[in-house]
């Protein structure tokens, strides 16, 4: 079939096509807002948060313990009704060095998103393919010394301005190697 | 008789204005694990496949399909979304079980119509981006126009249509389920706020969250797990034009091919006389009388007269929305027509309580995707004690 | 109930370019047109229409199913459009096969579709609300974050070098180079251009990457009775799967896609293949980034665990090799309109698989080919396997 055609449809323009005013075209933008119920699970978590304490929820049948909580185990779906406070310390499971915001503009010192395994939840092993892992930024690090299995901490905002979301964690901090 | 796919488990939860006490996630999880109870089956063991139906901007995620396996007892198994009303997921359903591969298929749907704030600029981002939304209408605007067309064809009245209204919200009395249950009368319709004339506001159904969640399985394992199967015995689905210009405005060509592709597999052929009962598109009032009259249940122009005859009444002839439909139990978006086919499940297992209809063996199910599509899907089914 | 047999019997795509004239219909028809020429049929001998797209944010469309249908030939037809994310483009012909292997079906024409360039100022952007809305979204992520953190994981966990991952994207856009319609070939492209390629998240930098664009690809598939009339080149789908894993991703080990695997055997399965290295003979697993190739590699039972990378150092992936990967050039080559590249990928392996790939023809006239999807939160995988 490709082997017998010659054309294909598809007719490529360029940024001087639309400069030129070649291109006609329709801009418009999405009103869409949102107010997303919490809910149980996750309600209880951005309350903790808000106290400073990160809540994992733990299943007494599979015997294990991950964070953000949820109110049904989906492994087993027995209802899972118990949270746990984790220490807001942790492991680097993996992380990225990125050069581009998230609406693709270019910064010169990067973010540095990471999975992090917090102290007290699951964690990966030969018995276990679950984890109590987050995703969230690192910071007060040079990016250079960052690796996986570097052991952080949690830098909260002042209990003042905390308003009960992720974000009440400013970033994960490496631990002083003492504490490691 | 068609004996290949079977309903074997319901399950239902939410059915209010706002649920602010769960998440999405957990409204949804309700509805499952009440329909998996119902049908005594263990998602993680006895399921093999889940269909849920959803649109990102009603959800606000993008991929939204993301999010759907852990709170169905879905994770890491085979599970698919597709955007289309609750019965083209149950139209998946069936054809996967049909295929021969899978024995017990899960569908789920949900509305967490409250959390939406801006509800109408998002539906009106549904139309034409180029031809049709810089006039910058309300898209309710396609159902005035076509209500209009199809008076001015059909010789039905506004009168009406404020019937279907009271109709409805008065059968949603009787059902538990349903939000906005009244009594009203015609004069109180069309007295109420018009919303794009000749369609008023009163005569338009009003979002609610829920989620409905529906197990289905083949005719062997049916046989095995259930003692009171609804069997599927056809089911269609069909488009229209995608674009205002182009489409008809009195008649629902696409309802009509839908059902005749439904009515082929179940047999049936006069559906006045071989079905019993219907729950069909009521999102907006004249929609009723109009999907009537395309399912064949009556001629083009009668569908007025036999309701204001007392036909369409929990016990007339042949009661349709006897549930309350989506004007008396509130829309539930794309779940709402997983809510008509849990609500002619019910009445086929003669579990609908108080709104029951007497001696029921076949009931036929009809939705349709809103404002701007052309996008609907029917379904039959039978309790075979017929 | 004895399952149907299902062919494919005629494909079409467009050109996949940055940004296309055509409108998401347009593009659509394109495509489905070609595909219906292509096995002289018209859409009076169409029962139904599969379609696919991911997001409606690139288009700012909602319900972009509907609004697509007419182009993509669903006027007065049944029309579905399935939606597994990044999966979509090899999970519409799954939809396809269930809609005749259901037979209710004896004709459906499956399109996949995708417009990213409309989305102002960067497609990029409209990945923010793939994120958990309360938990994810307030910390800004861009997409290339999760790919990178799996990358990260992956290469980390099994002692992989970048410049040996760097061979894939080498591989595929050299591949590329032979197809019409790709956006990113290059006969001349090597590792050290990877290597010095801009860093967007380390480990991943711009030629680790696959282009967004525009396109849209098409497949007519045919239950066996109609196939057997229309063609003597029927290349029939053996086998399908799909696996979603859980959304709580944080929560997995991201060095091994255990979707692909349970997806892969769910395919394997039903097409009773036992030791895919040997039954498979040609491959198109999905390559939006160079090291999500090895990773599907092994999740498909292709290659051990972290042992992917070998077959192309050892040149079998290469089209002359004993496994072929991705000789159309795959999304890095080709371009990366998401549902659409998906499905080009099955549409390759149809053309390979009736010797028509033309530059591309990989030799030894492969008998069995395999195509996978990936998508959602590093999470879903979609399989067929087809054979002649």
């Amino acid at each position: 079939m490709t082997s017998r055609i010659n054309h294909f449809p598809g007719t490529s323009l360029n940024e001087q096509d639309f400069a030129d005013g070649k291109v006609l075209f329709v801009h418009d933008a999405l009103k869409a807002e949102y107010a997303w119920d919490t809910g149980i699970a996750i309600g209880t978590y951005l309350a903790g948060l808000k106290r400073g304490v990160i809540l994992g929820a733990h299943c007494r049948h599979c015997r294990k313990t991950v964070v953000p909580p949820r109110t049904v185990c989906e492994w087993c779906f027995r209802p899972m009704s118990e949270y746990i406070p984790l220490q807001d310390t942790g492991t680097v499971n993996t992380f990225s060095l990125c050069y581009v915001t998230w609406d693709v503009r270019r910064i010169k010192e990067p973010e540095i998103p990471a999975v992090i395994t917090l102290d007290g939840a699951s964690q990966l092993g030969p018995a276990s393919l679950f984890m109590g892992g987050i995703m969230h930024k690192l910071g007060e690090v040079n990016p250079e010394q960052v690796h996986i299995g570097m052991r952080v901490k949690a830098v909260w905002k002042p209990e003042k301005e905390r308003e009960g979301a992720i974000t009440d964690i400013l970033y994960f901090k490496p631990l002083p190697k003492e504490e490691a | 008789m068609n004996k290949e796919v079977a309903i074997i488990g319901v399950g239902w939860s939410g059915f209010h204005p706002s649920t602010p006490e769960v998440s999405y996630k957990e409204l949804m999880y309700a509805a499952a694990v009440r329909a998996y109870a119902d049908a005594g089956v263990d998602p993680r063991r006895d399921i093999e496949s889940f269909v849920t139906v959803a649109e990102d901007f009603i959800e606000g995620t993008s991929i939204f399909d993301e999010y759907v396996p852990d709170q169905l007892g879905a994770a890491l198994k085979s599970v698919h979304t597709i955007t289309g009303d609750g019965l083209h997921g149950l139209a998946t359903a069936y054809m996967l079980i049909r295929t021969g591969v899978f024995d017990v298929v899960a569908v789920e749907g949900h509305s967490k119509a409250s959390n939406i704030q801006t509800l109408d600029s998002i539906v009106g981002h549904a139309q034409d981006p180029v031809l049709n939304r810089p006039l910058r209408l309300n898209t309710h605007f396609v159902a005035g126009l076509e209500m209009q067309r199809y008076l001015h064809d059909s010789g039905s009245s506004l009168e009406q249509c404020a019937a279907v209204v009271v109709k409805n919200r008065h059968n949603a009395l009787k059902n538990p389920l349903a939000s906005y249950s009244a009594n009203l009368t015609a004069e109180d319709v069309m007295q109420g706020p018009p919303l794009a004339w000749p369609l008023g506001r009163l005569e338009t159904a009003t979002p609610v969250d829920g989620s409905v969640v529906i197990v289905l399985a083949s005719g062997r394992k049916a046989a095995e797990l259930s003692d009171n199967p609804v069997w599927i015995a056809g089911m269609g689905w069909c488009n229209g034009s995608a674009s205002l210009e182009s489409r008809e405005w009195s008649t629902l060509p696409y309802v009509e091919k839908a059902a005749q592709m439904a009515y082929r597999q179940a047999g049936i052929g006069d559906p006045w006389d071989e079905v019993d009962f219907a729950e069909i598109d009521d999102t907006y009032a004249y929609k009723e009388l109009q999907s009537l009259e395309a399912l064949g249940i009556c001629a083009f122009g009668e569908a007025g007269e036999l309701l204001m005859q007392g036909a369409f009444d929990p016990y007339g002839e042949f009661p349709v929305n006897a549930s309350g439909g989506s004007l008396g139990v509130g829309h539930l978006l794309d779940a709402t027509g997983l809510h008509r086919a849990l609500e002619a499940v019910l009445q086929l297992r003669g579990e609908a309580g108080a709104h029951q209809i007497e001696d029921v063996h076949t009931g036929l199910v009809q939705s349709w995707r809103g404002v701007p599509t052309t996008s609907a899907a029917v379904a039959i089914f039978d309790n075979q004690e017929g | 109930m004895g399952m149907r047999k299902v062919a494919v019997i005629g494909a079409g795509m467009t050109k996949f370019v940055r940004r296309a004239l055509e409108t998401p219909k347009e593009l659509s028809w394109e495509a489905a047109k070609m595909a219906l020429d292509s096995c002289e049929l018209t859409m009076d001998d169409v029962d139904g229409v599969c379609f696919g797209t991911a997001p409606d944010a690139f288009d700012g469309v909602h319900m972009n199913g509907e609004y697509c249908s007419d182009g993509a030939g669903a006027w007065n037809k049944p029309f579905m459009r399935c939606f597994v994310g990044g999966g979509t483009g090899v999970f519409v012909p799954i939809q396809g096969w269930y809609h005749v292997a259901s037979g209710l079906f004896d004709v459906v024409l499956v399109v996949a579709e995708e417009k990213m360039s409309s989305y102002y100022p960067h497609a990029q952007a409209a990945f923010l609300t793939i994120f958990d809305h309360t938990t994810e979204r307030p910390l800004k992520p861009n997409l290339l974050w999760i790919f990178a953190l799996e990358m990260n994981r992956y290469m980390t966990t099994y002692g992989i070098r970048k410049e040996d991952i760097a061979r894939v994207s080498v591989q595929h856009k050299r591949n590329a180079a032979n197809h019409p319609c790709a956006l990113l070939g290059e006969a001349n492209i090597t590792v050290e251009d990877v290597l010095n390629s801009e860093v967007l998240a380390w480990p991943v930098q711009r030629f680790d990457v696959s282009p967004v664009s525009d396109g849209a690809v098409a497949l007519v598939l045919a239950a066996e009775h109609v196939a057997k009339r229309l063609t003597d080149k029927p290349v029939w789908i053996e086998g399908v799967g799909w696996h979603l894993d859980t959304a709580y991703w944080t929560n997995r080990d991201l060095a091994y896609p255990r979707y692909v695997e349970y997806a892969a055997k769910m395919a394997y399965d039903m097409a009773g293949i036992k030791e895919p290295r040997k039954e498979i003979h040609i491959a198109e697993p999905y390559d939006p980034f160079d090291y999500k190739a090895l990773h599907h590699l092994e999740g498909l039972q292709l290659a051990e665990r972290g042992k992917a990378i070998e077959l192309y150092l050892s040149g079998a992936a290469a089209p002359d090799g004993d496994l072929p990967i991705c000789p159309s050039g795959g999304l890095l080559g080709v371009g990366n309109p998401i549902a659409a590249a998906g499905l080009m990928k099955v549409a390759e392996l149809f053309w390979q698989l009736r010797s028509e790939a033309g530059a591309r023809q990989v030799p030894g006239q492969p008998r069995r080919g395999l195509a996978q999807a990936w998508g959602d939160l590093m999470q879903v995988g979609t399989v067929i396997v087809m054979g002649r």
